[in-house]
């Protein structure tokens, strides 16, 4: 039975990206998120860096790496708004350490998983960015429970052909 | 202990980020320091605005590019429509001074002290924060440009918000709906005061407004100046509903007079003066100054003694003007509550295309004339 597991996760294919792909492609994901709501404030709906964080863990199946894209993704976040820096840092590594976690396990590489897969990870992201801005900040974020399954459909829907597109960069490890 | 880090190598990592990023909050939440600027916020700042400023300006140039030589359909119509109506105003600015200096005396009678906008400097937004959970955005003015902390930034239809963090040629500015702002209100009819804030859905909430007072949808709310932070008078929103709170308090929604969705353009407020009310000593204007003023200009002479289309001007049907006409109609910085004044901005700074032509402020109480304007411009 272990040697059938072992059999099955080696025939899961690990992707990596060149060194310039990996930081540009977060760093265009935050510029974008940062400058696109000035013409167009419903775009705040989005969560660009989140997606670029689900997609480079899944892609590269690594714990670590997904952790470490994570943390560097969310602090970058948090140094351009207000809040004190480390708020969306510890969302995102959960959020990086749970996708690349799950990347190893399942199939994320079709579309419906990847919906349902992102899905699920914008709800994880935002119980822990709310725990921590009312745990740890003390500021009074409020959890509303429609907005943020409707939000979560939003940006799962944007994350298939987005994680389409992004598919392109990815060489085999 | 070897293998049990090498057995749960991962975990570990994940545990020692997370506990670093914990602590790192725990340090900033016990220093509650706004105005230390962390470097991280620098390096973000310093990367992320350049390019913003950029996509702007490029977006500026070609706008005006096709606007200026590209799409020109209608401007004769508009330009002539335009003549008129700077007629009418011209007009009516005459008429409104008059009102104006007898406001002035009679708040001197009252000895009022006001609070006037006496410098503003007009800045660009190019940027966010990205995140609902901050409704924060970057302007391109920053410590260069004489901007600092908690200066109160308007537009010209309400006010925007206060300045949260500055750079060097950028600054941040936490916006009226976000949950940790708030501004001194006042209600415009009844004379309630209260405190507006941010709610995290992003909509503006008047506080501390008791049960038992009688607020109706549509009335304009006001900064009372009891902040510090934005003058006396600048508008806030109007109330848009009103409902009974769990408490001893109303829960009275607030619709932003500035359109904080979709700003572009605004003013940070600089220096404030505040100053006892002076007497209007200019005399009254004559009606012969008024004539003059809407009559056409006779050009000055060249040097070799002619006027330029003299010839012109001495055919029959020519208007004549007159040499003494005021150079403009007659505006006082003492003149109440007029105009945020572009021209009272900062003389380092480069107006963006639409600031050049001026911005007519509503809020009348508290905004007024630069003091140091060019006397042909009173």
């Amino acid at each position: 039975m272990a040697v059938a597991a072992y059999q099955s996760r080696e025939k899961i294919e690990v992707y990596r990206f060149p060194l310039p792909v990996a930081i540009a492609i977060p760093a265009l994901a935050i510029f974008l998120q940062a400058f696109v709501p000035v013409k167009f404030r419903f775009f705040e709906i989005f969560d660009l860096p989140l997606l670029v964080t689900i997609f480079f863990a899944v892609a590269r199946r690594s714990q670590i790496s997904g952790l470490l894209t994570g943390c560097a993704i969310g602090l970058a976040q948090d140094a351009l708004g207000h809040h004190p820096i480390g708020v969306y840092g510890i969302a995102k590594t959960v959020v990086g350490w749970g996708a690349s976690s799950l990347g190893v396990k399942i199939d994320v590489e079709n579309p419906g998983s990847r919906l349902l897969l992102t899905f699920g990870f914008y709800l994880l992201h935002q119980a822990v960015y709310f725990v921590v801005d009312r745990g740890l900040v003390g500021d009074t974020a409020a959890w509303m429970w429609g907005r943020t399954l409707v939000i979560a459909a939003i940006n799962a829907v944007l994350a298939v052909p987005m994680f389409a597109v992004l598919d392109r960069f990815k060489q085999r490890a | 202990m070897d293998s049990f880090f090498s057995r749960y190598r991962n975990l570990t990592i994940l545990v020692a980020v997370l506990f670093a990023q914990v602590l790192g909050l725990a340090v900033q939440v016990r220093r509650k320091d706004e105005k230390s600027d962390r470097l991280l916020r620098i390096w973000a700042v310093a990367a992320i605005s350049p390019l913003e400023k950029g996509v702007i300006g490029a977006q500026h140039l070609f706008g005006d590019i096709w606007h200026n030589y590209f799409w020109l359909r209608g401007v004769r119509t508009e330009n002539a429509e335009l003549r008129d109506e700077i007629q009418r105003l011209r007009l009516e600015q005459i008429r409104l001074t008059q009102d104006a200096a007898q406001a002035r005396r009679l708040q001197t009678l009252l000895a009022f002290k006001e609070q006037f906008i006496h410098k503003t400097v007009a800045a660009q937004v190019i940027g966010t924060s990205g995140s609902e959970a901050s409704r924060l955005i970057t302007i391109d003015k920053g410590r260069d440009s004489g901007v600092a902390t908690d200066q109160a930034v308007i537009t010209s239809e309400g006010v925007v918000g206060k300045v949260v963090k500055v750079y060097g040629g950028y600054s941040q500015v936490l916006l009226l709906s976000d949950p940790a702002s708030g501004v001194g209100a006042l209600m415009s009819n009844s004379r309630l005061q209260g405190v507006v804030r941010g709610t995290p859905n992003g909509e503006l909430m008047l506080h501390y407004i008791m049960a038992d007072e009688k607020v109706e949808p549509g009335e304009l709310i006001l900064t009372s100046g009891g902040d510090r932070v934005f003058p006396k008078g600048l508008p806030i929103g109007v109330v848009s509903d009103v409902a009974r709170g769990p408490d001893l308090f109303l829960n009275i929604r607030v619709k932003p007079a500035a359109r904080l969705g979709r700003l572009e353009e605004v003013l940070v407020i600089t220096q404030v003066d505040e100053r006892s009310a002076q007497p209007e000593t200019a005399g009254p204007v004559r009606a012969a100054d008024i004539l003059a003023e809407r009559l056409p200009t006779l050009p000055p002479p060249r040097p070799d003694g002619t006027t330029p289309n003299a010839a012109k001007l001495a055919a029959p049907g020519a208007t004549g003007a007159s040499p003494n006409k005021p150079a403009a109609p007659a505006t006082t910085p003492n003149a109440a509550p007029a105009a945020v004044n572009p021209a009272a901005t900062n003389p380092g700074t480069k107006p963006g295309p639409k600031q050049q032509t001026g911005e007519i402020a509503k809020p009348p109480q508290a905004v007024a004339q630069r003091s140091g304007d060019p006397p042909d411009a009173r």
